[in-house]
């Protein structure tokens, strides 16, 4: 008898009673306008933070499309001559304060299209060359059926002028050394993709297979003078292959780090030297900037102002709030 | 077809029959669903009318050997509540799954992503939908197979029948119309069966109908009278209606032919008839012969086939999941065009970088936009997830346990708690606005006790002294008296009308007990109890009993009662007038030993007072009136002395009357009529039918909480209002607006026309004179100065359903709508469905819930949107046909007010949330459109896609659809009011609706272009290194998945320590999620996109900064509205602090500033 009322009998536990200890928060004016006031108090701090850091690096960007209002590499811009090359001069009166990094920009370049975006294949870029490229990488699949090495559009297009920077001393013209490393994610450098092995030299390691159509050299020669800077680890190839989030972006090229300049670039007349080999007229612009990072990257004066007025629009807020609970505490205490 | 009344031969009306009953024959194929229609339509009277009657051939004799003899075909006696055969299981449930609209759709979504090239690969919709199908398949199977072993349990059972003299065990199902079938005492008919033979001597055996229409008295039925004791030599047609619904009308003739004579007739009624599912009590066998069989007989035709109910919630849901279709459909179609326009710019179709490939290129154009069309949408498809459905239905399965759980349910008596049946109408609960109950064993115990009585105006209570206050009671008095005692002669003659007038059978002796010794014949009839149609007839005897008389029972047509002296005094029954609901009195007509011819009447007083002299109305009135308000059950009792003449008119015209074929109901009523007249009245009773625990306080909550309590009850209405008077569902101000047979026939016009007028009338008292309501939810709030009850009855229901009527149901539910309660009395089991259905189906479709504990509440159960069974003592069939089940009436107030409001908050959150956060999900990607050239780049990775509906924002609200409590249970009970604030889909409305939709949009924008103004300078680490587009995605994806979590927990109001576990675990886990999923070069991924994509993000600053600053700017209106919204929500808060002075305190020290 005992039992069977035992094992009808629902359990007397709080979680089948819906009993649960349970924590009541109320979100109350109590709360919630100092939470409001320290909130926007801090939020004003870093903005400020933000904004005066952003304020203090120094960009200097120059477009060099050769056509419309920007005039520089005009000669280049209708891509007769190949290569072309151009030069973009430029005076600072300030110490532009290093490491100076030289960033390429284009604008209205669509590496995020879908189908582009998957022309790729991982694998082969991992360094497995002999195995046929993945279908996404069509229509630079094959070329007279060998596998095209790297395969797909966005290898493809590979974004090829090359800068050289030079300060123009007493007229002679002083090369200003240009860092090619660290400029690539350390895991895509170091992990993600590899060049394939094979014994003897890395042209062996590609044998079999074809340079990408627009390329002038294959992958082996991108970088021939440093080995670990070639084939599919080169540096500039690793920033291209990291697709942009938005069609007007820009990539990292090369930095500033060494030498004399390895405090930045003093004030005088420079000269970049631009091999105009990529051809964007049709759709977009192109540009270098130079630029400067601190501890929240580049220039960008979004965060900083955004800090700023989530702020003070917290702090508003705290009084309204309290004065809306002013209000009504004093409707409550009359009723 | 024209019957040849008395003729030698009966044509055999088996076309009439083919014609009407195409859609009966059910032994293959059942269509329950016809059989409902069509009953329906008989009790609407739309299938009257036709000549319909069936031929049955007693143990399939023929009439004459010469004759050929083709039995006309019926159906089997098998009964079939399945759904599905082996066979048609999986095409027949695939179906039903994909008339889903969701399921349908994921099924399209599924097969473009295997047609088409599509952004995302077909697993990520393929998986999940075979997954919900599967489920779902398994369980309605599994439900299907129970049902299958029910049917054949009752469809096996083995049954006797006579064969040509032998008498064979066939199973249940196998038998045949005509078929003469014997049934052992305490078993239950097969089939509907015309009584033959009974073991009793007078032909007579008893039935209890628990299980057909809830009353468990026992009930007497009659055999055929004066045919051959043999069966085997019975040779008889029998004539009767074709099966209809209702249980108490049965109309058929039986021929009974013998060698050399014309055939004999014999008008059969209900009390020959023995209904399919009743039981055959205190007799030992019978004979019959089946009528009408399988789903024709009665009891099937009052099955109504177990619909799937759909919570309001879920139409909810299926609203706004057409909203989000559309919002899908104009944001794919929005894309395509503009992918069009914009690929019409010069240089932007076919830049050299992105060349196509030649198949593309040969693609025709009108070809690749719909291509394109279909692949924004299978971009966008996750603004309607799977896992909402998946998330929903375990909800819903596990919520319920907590019904079951709860031990506030638990009865130690019947040592059962509640039961769910469905948990798919949980939130359902919270949502009732019209509660439609039974009465009997619902809302009363259904157990009589005489309480006090009345005669010649001295009011008479039998007590123990000890517990009697005002100690006006006499010692040892054998009738206690108040104030003064009327004349000991009257007492006794009243107390003889007690003991004689009523129809009550003393129980048969168990086989134990031997002759009883008379001194103790009153004890050991007490001992063995009393049977009657009506417990208040036992209640009125044994009443009589207390005070000295006793009845020993009906002997041969001879009522033996013992007066106070220990004396057997015998009468001679000679009629009893039976209890009509017209009359609403009931009379026996006895012979004293004196030899004087009694008539004894009782019945209610306005049927009785009329028929007396005034001056005894007058002394008997107020009493009679004070116990109604009280709301006992009274009756008053009067006599007539007849003259032997009158007596033999009186004989010899109710012995024709009831031999009379034809209005044989009329002409006996209009004997009765004559002769209950001139009486005397002796005084009056008054019994108690007890409510059942707090029913009064239950009924009140629920009057409180805003919902309309209807009484439907097939009882008489003087009881069932004393009953609505009891439970304060009427009140002593409630004016009664009544529609029932007796009003109509007081305007002495036609009840037509009789009907409307009333209906009118009432119309501009409750609903055009009644102060404006107020609209919306709170439209109950305002008591009315005039409260309106409203009354109406089974027969006048039916005129008013009938079709010159039917324009005027309008108004009816209108006078309705405007009264605090309505009690329908006198109401068929059907009728008692149709009600709901009507009330269901009004402006609005309110939602109904029925509550009952009996089979005749089946239908209702059925019928409203829910059902509670009651687990009392009449039988499960309530029980297995609800949908929820609670042992008590009491129950309900917890049921309704606490879990239900709860249940409903909880799913109403579960899915607005659902919607809101898929919208600020696909938003960004939306958006993302116009920044990667319309080519349905995604913008978050695969995985992400697929995880954030399944793992990272799934538990959180699943953890709050279970365990919130924005108000905790107790305060829910205590102040119905708070369930007015959930009335009407209150929070699925396009209100909140539009509120969250709006969020959502707000949410999506801000994330999409908070980054997307970060991203103006990709360059966001300290080392200059750039972001790609993956980043950006992931950071969007991160501030999502923290700000629609956040989002949950401000309005979580509970925070059990499950809540913290999801919450935090989830966030927890998405971030150890992305570091393990970047972490790990991945063998089976075709992209390694996100490799170390999330790691790299931390590693920024500016990438932390704008998390942080996103997540908070979404929040911010959030909790601006919450704590803004405050003060004026602050009478529930009052309602916390009255409801515990030390919350009270708490309360104020918590908050202080309000």
């Amino acid at each position: 008898m005992k039992s069977q009322q035992a094992a009808n009998r629902p359990d007397n536990t709080a979680f089948t009673q819906q009993r649960l200890p349970a924590w009541q928060p109320m979100l109350s004016a109590h709360f919630v306008i100092p939470g409001f006031l320290l909130i926007g108090m801090a939020f004003i701090g870093i903005g400020v933070a933000l904004y005066i850091t952003s304020q203090n690096i120094q960009v200097l960007e120059k477009d060099y499309t050769g056509t419309g209002q920007y005039t520089a590499c005009s000669e280049c811009a209708d891509m007769q001559t190949i290569p072309c090359i151009c030069n973009v001069t430029f005076s600072l009166t300030t110490l532009f304060t290093g490491p100076v990094f030289l960033y390429y920009g284009l604008s209205n370049y669509y590496q995020n299209y879908r189908k582009y975006q998957v022309s790729r294949d991982d694998v082969q870029l991992w360094g497995d060359v002999t195995k046929s490229p993945g279908d996404a990488c069509a229509p630079y699949q094959y070329i007279d059926n060998k596998p095209i090495a790297p395969c797909g559009s966005i290898a493809n297009s590979m974004f090829n002028d090359t800068f050289s920077l030079y300060q123009i001393i007493n007229g002679t013209m002083k090369l200003v050394p240009l860092d090619g490393k660290g400029i690539a994610w350390w895991t895509d450098y170091n992990i993600k993709f590899r060049n394939p092995s094979a014994q003897g030299s890395l042209q062996d390691a590609f044998n079999g297979t074809m340079k990408p159509v627009n390329w002038s050299k294959p992958a082996y020669e991108l970088n021939p003078s440093d080995m670990n800077d070639n084939g599919f680890l080169n540096q500039d190839f690793l920033v291209w292959m990291r697709t942009a989030a938005l069609p007007d972006f820009q990539k990292l090229y090369r930095r500033i780090t060494s030498g004399d300049y390895a405090l930045g670039l003093p004030p005088g007349d420079y000269v970049l030297q631009i091999e105009y080999n990529y051809a964007v007229k049709d759709f977009g612009r192109k540009k270098v900037v130079f630029s400067n990072v601190t501890w929240m990257g580049g220039k960008n004066e979004f965060l900083g102002v955004a800090y700023i007025v989530v702020g003070s629009l917290c702090l508003v807020m705290s009084v309204v709030m309290l004065v809306v609970y002013a209000k009504y505490k004093f409707a409550d205490e009359n009723a | 077809m024209p019957l040849r009344r008395g003729g030698t031969l009966v044509l055999h009306c088996t076309a009439p029959h083919q014609g009407s009953g195409r859609g009966l024959r059910t032994g293959d194929g059942v269509d329950i669903g016809t059989m409902i229609r069509r009953g329906l339509d008989r009790l609407l009277g739309r299938g009257e009318g036709r000549a319909d009657s069936r031929t049955v051939y007693v143990g399939h004799g023929a009439w004459s050997p010469a004759q050929p003899f083709t039995p006309p075909r019926y159906c089997d006696n098998r009964i079939v509540s399945s759904k599905y055969t082996l066979w048609n299981f999986l095409p027949k449930n695939l179906f039903e799954q994909f008339r889903r609209i969701a399921n349908f759709y994921f099924l399209i979504i599924f097969l473009v992503q295997v047609i088409v090239d599509t952004p995302t690969s077909p697993v990520t919709s393929g998986l999940p939908l075979f997954f919900v199908i599967t489920v779902t398949a398994i369980k309605q199977g599994f439900e299907d197979w129970l049902r299958h072993k029910a049917d054949n349990e009752v469809n096996k059972y083995p049954v006797t029948v006579l064969d040509g003299g032998r008498s064979t065990r066939k199973e249940s199902e196998k038998i045949r119309v005509g078929d003469v079938v014997e049934v052992l005492e305490d078993e239950t008919f097969p089939c509907d069966l015309v009584l033959l033979q009974s073991s009793r001597d007078d032909g007579t055996c008893y039935v209890t109908t628990a299980s057909l229409d809830g009353e468990s008295n026992h009930k007497t039925h009659y055999t055929v009278p004066d045919i051959e004791t043999d069966l085997l030599l019975l040779n008889a047609t029998l004539e009767c209606e074709q099966p209809q619904p209702d249980l108490y009308k049965f109309v058929g003739r039986m021929y009974i032919r013998r060698e050399g004579q014309e055939p004999a007739v014999r008008s059969l009624g209900p009390e020959n008839l023995l209904l399919k599912g009743a039981t055959l009590k205190n007799t030992s066998k019978i004979s019959g012969v089946a009528v009408y069989t399988g789903m024709e007989t009665k009891m099937a035709l009052n099955y109504q086939g177990k619909s799937q109910k759909r919570s309001v919630v879920e139409k909810s849901i299926n609203c706004f999941l057409v909203v989000y279709l559309c919002i899908l459909l104009s944001k794919a179609l929005v894309c395509t065009t503009l992918k069009y326009v914009w690929q019409r710019q010069p240089g932007q179709d076919e830049p050299w970088y992105n060349q196509k490939t030649q198949k593309e290129k040969d693609t025709d154009l009108y070809l690749k936009m719909f291509t394109d069309f279909l692949s924004f949408m299978v971009l966008f498809n996750f603004i309607i997830p799977v896992s909402m459905y998946v998330t929903v239905e375990m909800q819903k399965f596990l919520g319920s346990s907590f019904i079951t759980w709860d031990r506030d349910f638990y009865d130690p008596q019947i040592q059962e708690g509640a039961l769910v049946n469905t948990s798919d109408l949980n939130e359902e609960l919270g949502q009732v606005e019209h509660v439609f109950t039974d009465k009997t064993g619902t809302l009363t115990q259904n157990n009589m006790e005489f309480i006090e009585c009345c005669i010649d105006g001295f009011q008479y209570k039998y007590g123990n002294c000890a517990s009697e206050l005002d100690g006006f009671c006499v010692e040892d008095g054998p009738v206690n008296k108040l104030q003064r005692k009327a004349g000991r002669e009257r007492e006794e003659l009243f107390l003889r009308a007690l003991c004689l007038c009523h129809t009550v059978q003393v129980k048969e002796p168990g086989p134990g007990l031997g002759p009883v010794d008379q001194v103790d014949a009153a004890r050991a009839v007490e001992e063995r109890g009393f049977i009657a149609s009506s417990p208040d007839e036992v209640a009125l005897v044994k009443g009589a009993m207390r005070f000295g008389f006793s009845f020993l029972g009906l002997d041969c047509m001879k009522m033996k009662i013992q007066n106070r002296n220990k004396e057997i005094e015998e009468y001679d029954l000679l009629h009893v007038l039976n209890f009509d609901p017209v009359r609403r009195r009931m009379s026996v007509i006895v012979k004293s030993e004196a030899g004087e011819t009694l008539l004894f009447c009782k019945g209610a007083d306005v049927s009785i007072f009329p028929r007396v002299r005034e001056e005894e109305v007058m002394r008997i009135r107020t009493h009679v009136e004070r116990n109604a308000t009280e709301g006992y059950r009274t009756l008053c009792v009067a006599y007539k002395k007849l003259s032997t003449e009158a007596f033999a008119q009186a004989d010899a015209s109710l012995r024709e009357a009831r031999l009379a074929l034809q209005d044989r109901e009329e002409k006996l009523l209009n004997i009765y009529d004559q002769l209950e007249t001139g009486m005397n009245l002796i005084g009056a009773t008054a019994v108690e039918d007890r409510l059942q625990e707090e029913a009064t306080v239950t009924m009140e909550a629920l009057q409180n909480a805003g919902m309309k309590v209807w009484v439907l009850t097939g009882d008489k209405m003087e009881t069932a209002k004393s009953t609505c008077y009891a439970c304060r569902l009427f009140q002593r101000r409630t004016e009664l607006l009544e529609l029932t047979v007796r009003t109509l026939e007081a305007g002495g016009q036609k009840c037509e026309g009789r009907l409307h007028e009333l209906l009118l009338d009432y119309h501009r008292r409750a609903v055009q004179d009644a102060p404006p309501a107020k609209g919306g939810v709170s439209r109950s709030w305002s008591s009315a100065v005039q409260d309106y009850g409203f009354i109406i009855d089974g027969a006048t229901l039916s005129l008013l359903l009938k079709p010159p009527s039917s324009r005027y149901t309008s108004l009816f539910l209108e006078i309705c709508q405007n009264c605090a309660a309505v009690l329908c009395c006198r109401m068929a089991p059907l009728q008692k469905a149709q009600i709901v259905r009507l009330v269901k189906n009004t402006k609005g479709s309110p939602i109904t819930l029925s509550v009952g504990d009996g089979a005749n509440d089946v239908s209702m159960i059925l019928e409203a949107h829910v059902g509670i069974g009651i687990k009392g003592n009449e039988g499960r069939q309530a029980v297995r046909n609800s949908d929820y089940a609670v042992p008590k009436l009491k129950h309900l107030r917890k049921l309704l007010l606490g879990h239900g409001h709860l249940y409903y908050v909880r799913i109403a959150q579960l899915v607005q949330y659902f919607f809101y956060k898929n919208l600020c999900f696909i938003l960004p990607q939306f958006l993302y459109q116009f920044f990667c050239g319309y080519s349905q780049q995604p913008l978050y990775d695969a995985a992400y896609l697929m995880m954030y509906n399944i793992c990272f924002t799934s538990m959180p609200i699943l953890a709050y659809s279970l365990f919130e409590q924005h108000i905790c249970i107790e305060i829910l009970m205590d102040n119905a009011i708070l369930y007015r604030e959930v009335a009407r889909n209150a929070s699925l409305r396009w209100g909140p609706f539009l509120h969250w939709t709006a969020l959502g949009i707000y949410q999506g924008l801000l994330f999409f272009f908070g980054v997307h103004c970060l991203f103006r300078n990709p360059a966001l680490q300290d080392n200059g290194q750039v972001y790609g587009n993956w980043s950006f995605g992931t950071i969007v994806f991160t501030v999502m998945v923290f700000t629609v979590t956040l989002k949950l927990a401000l309005d979580t109001r509970h925070w059990t320590w499950i809540n913290h576990l999801v919450i935090w675990g989830s966030l927890a886990f998405y971030v150890f999620f992305s570091f393990f999923w970047g972490g790990i070069i991945w063998p089976f991924l075709k992209q390694q996109r996100l490799y170390f994509v999330f790691a790299n993000l931390l590693s920024s600053v500016s990438a932390w900064l704008v998390i942080i600053l996103l997540i908070l700017l979404s929040l911010l209106p959030e909790v601006l509205l919450v704590v803004l919204r405050k003060p004026r929500a602050s009478h529930i808060q009052q309602l916390k602090m009255r409801s515990s002075a030390r919350k009270h305190r708490d309360f104020l020290s918590n908050t202080g500033v309000i």
